[in-house]
């Protein structure tokens, strides 16, 4: 079945071409319709994650025009509620979600020494799955109406509380396509991620043992058990309310004894491990950036995989952080304050370890570590502000305001996109054969890290000042004017930061120097193979006797697994 | 299929199958544990009758039934691999007749609490989650049921290769899942909860 040896001149045969020419359109149409590997699947998660980045970007930056001056008038307030909850759902399951199943997809089966994913086919059914999920609820702004003249996108804020979505308060169709879309993306992740588990479990070269495997691969072994748990729950809200508004049934219904906390239970949920679900990726990029561009093995691998299966463990119990305003006993608000506080032994292990790993390392600063460098302080800044937030009466006074929306996008961009910007210049050379460009990369960084910062930082003074999330405008004289105006000039920056990001893809695809299979002298298997790789991986597959398997047949007087 | 050496035998890893039916069973076992907490926080807060009490009987013959089919999906593995092709088939479809009539029981008791005990999934919190837990499950037992015919079917026409046993071994665990379930949903839908309220 799975040959030690490929044979070159086995062909696969071909099904019947559209396309005439290599390279003409419909023939790339037909080759991304039919393919099933997984290293183009990757690529194309990648790239339609980073298509709806820009339009939920767009929107993003939309809503702070709106936001920038008091008494504003740039958009209708019912066009803001549908902005705000199409930013939101669109950044967590179309772009973050197909981003890090990209990676995996990518990468896991190149790391661990296989040809491909243990079932490519349903690794093409869960992408185009999730891509019509995509393309689904962006329908809504055209389909949402139907027959009643009503609605138009959802606008019931990304995590949909009840009453909200009940027929009466929500006519048309709008909710429909929340639901149904977050229905069908989460079929697309549970498939996507039990893929990754049977191929990181089965399809391991000879010596790849748990112990071995890099943490890129640990940590989505952990991502993808975090998933097939807490995306059910998702997927029986969504079942629920649809039951509720179509066949009347009354999980949600409060007038016949239904319970609108009781979404909010099964939501968060989901919810909160979801945040793990996005943020251990970004930990997965920066275990493997930071010790290449430091020189040095990663510090405290077993701790790292403790602290990761730790924290996935500890995330399934802190869902009710979201809801100390909702009037819990003060037994559940202990509990969750506690297990919340919790989360940060872990997540400070690994925080350490990384800087471990720099001290007396010899740093490179090249476009990846930047990018891992800025995740570093950020993530902390998102941290900290997380343990303020889960003191719950800390966590009364600020909650659904500013400081909230200040402390998710540290996480979600101090953490996430800056590590996910890491990995992209990290194994852009891998995936395209082409070095990225510096000097455009430093000015992506420099822009984005400053817009970054100019907007976000803000918010969380605007929040002490209590501006509450979600108000499509305020009036003069709170104090919040001049924090606004500021958070709205740094999306400025940040939208330069990301033309110079696109402007670099493309530039050093058509004029990047060639890359070669090792541009950064690594020690993963995936630098082992050309770039890009061909179809099949390896021609031969690997067999492993460290954790860095390229540093021992580079180093052969030297080898690593002389001394672990 | 290739004739390319054999994968040394120091060097072993988990069936692909297994591990993604394992997966498979543990994300299901998420899905109906939110609709059993459902069904549990719902337990008594009904506003109007009817009530679990009043209207649910014990489906015994039905559970018999269906538990029984897990020992009869056995019986019919294990004489796959003696290779009695003849008996595999008797029990398979044997099971398959277990699983139709539990599904048929349902049918029955649904009819019966729709039409004469006007309970709908619109009643009232108890008809909601428990249609919603019951269906979810018979959904389940839907599905089980085509995978089992389709195996029957192909397996008659001769089209189930000897080294394919793994797959129904597959098939199987999943009817054993379905099985646990309803154990879970039949204490708490049937015992506790007609106890109860």
């Amino acid at each position: 079945m799975n040959p030690d040896t490929f044979d070159p001149n086995f062909k696969i045969p071909a099904p019947e071409r559209i396309g005439d020419e290599r390279g003409s359109l419909t023939r790339l149409v037909q080759e991304m319709v039919f393919t099933v590997d997984h290293k183009r699947l990757g690529l194309m998660y990648i790239g339609s994650g980073l298509l709806f980045f820009v339009i939920a970007g767009i929107m993003a930056a939309m809503i702070r025009i709106q936001l920038a001056v008091p008494r504003n008038d740039f958009l209708e307030p019912d066009v803001f509620n549908r902005l705000f909850t199409m930013h939101g759902t669109a950044m967590v399951f179309l772009v973050g979600m197909p981003i890090i199943f990209g990676f995996a997809n990518y990468l896991v089966p190149l790391m661990i020494g296989a040809r491909d994913m243990a079932f490519p086919r349903l690794n093409a059914f869960g992408f185009w799955v999730f891509f019509f999920s995509g393309l689904l609820l962006y329908f809504s702004y055209l389909g949402a109406p139907g027959l009643y003249a009503a609605g138009s996108a959802p606008d019931v804020g990304w995590f949909a509380y009840s009453p909200l979505t009940a027929k009466a308060f929500s006519r048309g169709h709008s909710t429909d396509y929340w639901t149904l879309s977050l229905l069908m993306g989460g079929i697309g992740s549970l498939v996507t991620s039990i893929n990754i588990i049977v191929t990181t479990l089965c399809l391991r070269c000879k010596g790849m043992i748990l112990g071995r495997m890099p943490l890129f691969v640990w940590l989505f072994l952990v991502v993808a058990f975090l998933v097939i748990i807490a995306i059910p729950p998702l997927s029986a809200c969504q079942i629920m309310l649809i039951l509720d508004r179509y066949f009347g049934a009354k999980f949600f219904d409060t007038q016949a004894g239904g319970s609108a906390v009781l979404w909010q239970h099964f939501f968060w949920i989901f919810g909160h491990p979801e945040v793990y679900i996005l943020i251990l990726p970004g930990f997965a990029i920066a275990s493997e950036v930071i010790p290449v561009f430091s020189r040095k093995p990663i510090f405290g691998y077993p701790v790292m995989v403790a602290a990761s299966v730790m924290i996935a463990f500890i995330s399934l119990g802190v869902w009710a952080h979201h809801m100390f305003s909702v009037g819990m006993t003060s037994i559940g608000n202990t509990f969750f304050a506690i297990s919340t506080l919790l989360v940060a032994i872990p997540t400070g292990i690994k925080i350490f370890n990384w800087i471990g790993t720099m001290y007396g390392g010899k740093l490179r600063f090249e476009l990846p570590m930047l990018f891992c460098i800025g995740f570093l302080f950020q993530f902390l800044i998102a941290g900290l502000t997380g343990v303020m937030l889960a003191i719950a009466p800390f966590d009364w006074q600020l909650t659904d305001s500013y400081f909230v929306v200040a402390h998710f996008h540290y996480v979600l961009i101090g953490g996430l996109l800056f590590t996910i910007f890491a990995g992209i210049y990290y194994w852009y050379p891998k995936a395209l054969g082409k070095m990225p460009d510096f000097r455009l990369g430093l000015c992506h960084f420099i822009l984005f890290t400053v817009g970054f910062h100019i907007t976000f930082f803000p918010q969380h003074i605007a929040g002490f000042l209590g501006m509450p999330r979600r108000i499509y405008t305020y009036d003069t004289g709170r104090g919040w004017d001049a924090w606004n105006l500021i958070s709205t000039i740094g999306v400025i920056f940040q939208a330069a930061g990301i033309l110079f990001f696109v402007v670099n893809l493309i530039y050093s695809y058509i004029w990047g120097k060639k890359a070669g299979d090792d541009p950064w002298d690594a020690w993963s298997l995936e630098w082992s193979t050309t770039s890009p790789p061909p179809s099949y991986n390896f021609e031969t597959i690997p067999e492993v006797r460290s954790r860095r398997p390229l540093w021992d047949l580079k180093h052969p007087d030297d080898p690593d697994w002389k001394y672990e | 299929m290739s004739t390319a050496a054999a994968p040394s035998t120091d060097w072993k890893l988990p069936s692909t199958r297994k591990v993604a039916v394992i997966s498979l069973i543990l994300t299901e076992s998420a899905l109906f544990t939110i609709f059993l907490v459902a069904y549990l926080f719902y337990m008594g807060k009904s506003l109007n009758p009817p009530y679990p009490a009043q209207v649910l009987e014990f489906p015994l013959l039905a559970t018999i039934a269906l538990l029984s089919s897990s020992i009869t999906i056995v019986i019919s593995e294990r004489a796959l691999h003696a290779g009695k092709k003849g008996a595999f088939h008797l029990w398979w479809a044997i099971t398959i007749a277990l699983g139709a009539y539990f599904l048929w029981f349902t049918a029955m008791e649904w009819k019966h609490l729709i039409f004469e005990r006007d309970l709908t999934l619109a009643t009232n919190v108890f008809g909601t989650t428990f249609y919603s837990l019951v269906g979810l499950h018979a959904s389940h037992v839907i599905i089980g049921l085509f995978l089992l015919t389709l195996v029957l079917v192909l397996s008659l026409l001769g089209k189930v290769p000897a080294d394919h046993t793994e797959h129904l071994e597959m098939i199987s665990w999943y009817w054993h899942f379905v099985d646990v379930i309803w154990i879970v949903v039949v204490t708490v839908v049937y015992i506790i909860s007609t106890r109860i309220t």
